[in-house]
């Protein structure tokens, strides 16, 4: 089971703001004890998210919370956009899938970088992308 | 609005990129480098990244690009200082980088380029004299 110890809750609006959450989940992290390999896989895997965010949906929110499951911390965080949602996740989720002209590195990738990876869409309604990364996972 | 200073040193253009990244700050870098190797008539472009802590694909893109847009401008471009952990994630992630030369630092970066520009000279003054 998966408890969460504590929350926080950051709005995003202007790339700028990825900046702050970066920051943010750096000092999260650290919190825990998360080694530096692991915290920046969890900070890129962060920065690639809210790009989308801000891309596709216009920006959103981002939850942090430190959870715990048995002797494992980890860092949570949770993507809330009230954008076009996705049309058809597993194509999304393909390497080198792309709508935009980016490389299409984006979601897939960043499923590699976390421990757990968490994705809910409703088209015209938004998306909803939660990660995991576990301290020593 | 934010810029990262791009230092002219003899045939080479020098940047440290000593802050966070973000992507309208990344595209500002990747033009004003292009326009500054137009400028300056530069053979070569070093960009260290060793204050850098993380890349994502979209900085990844920029580098590639600044590599590239610079080769047709006819300088090479070296990368150099890479934290092992974003090398890390950087391969992770599905990013290989792929056609940026990279160095460990400036020094051994600087001697990559100088020897880049003396190769360049040389296949130059062959292909002269295959003509002949």
């Amino acid at each position: 089971m998966i408890v969460t110890l504590s929350k926080d809750s950051i709005k995003i609006t202007r790339e700028q703001d990825t900046i702050f959450l970066r920051n943010r989940v750096k000092e999260w992290a650290t919190k825990i004890g998360m080694g530096l390999v692991n915290q920046t896989k969890l900070i890129t895997a962060a920065s690639e998210l809210v790009r989308n965010m801000l891309k596709y949906a216009g920006g959103g929110t981002v939850d942090i919370e430190i959870v715990s499951k048995g002797r494992e911390n980890g860092v949570k965080l949770i993507f809330s956009d009230k954008g076009p949602g996705i049309k058809d996740i597993n194509l999304a989720m393909r390497d080198g899938y792309t709508t935009g002209r980016s490389l299409g590195l984006g979601l897939p990738g960043t499923r590699r970088l976390v421990s757990e990876f968490e994705i809910q869409s409703v088209v015209d309604e938004g998306t909803t992308i939660s990660i995991i990364k576990w301290k020593n996972g | 609005m934010d810029r990262i200073p791009i230092l002219k040193m003899g045939d080479f253009l020098l940047v440290t990129i000593q802050v966070d990244l973000y992507d309208q700050l990344a595209e500002t870098l990747e033009s004003d480098l292009v326009q500054m190797v137009k400028k300056y008539n530069s053979k070569g472009v070093l960009i260290d990244i060793s204050a850098v802590s993380i890349i994502d694909s979209f900085m990844g893109r920029i580098l590639g690009n600044i590599s590239m847009m610079s080769k047709i401008m006819d300088a090479e471009t070296v990368v150099v200082g890479m934290q092992p952990a974003v090398a890390i994630t950087l391969v992770e992630l599905g990013l290989p980088l792929k056609g940026i030369h990279c160095a460990l630092n400036v020094e051994r970066g600087m001697e990559l380029l100088r020897s880049k520009i003396t190769q360049d000279i040389q296949e130059d003054e062959e292909d002269d004299s295959y003509s002949e």
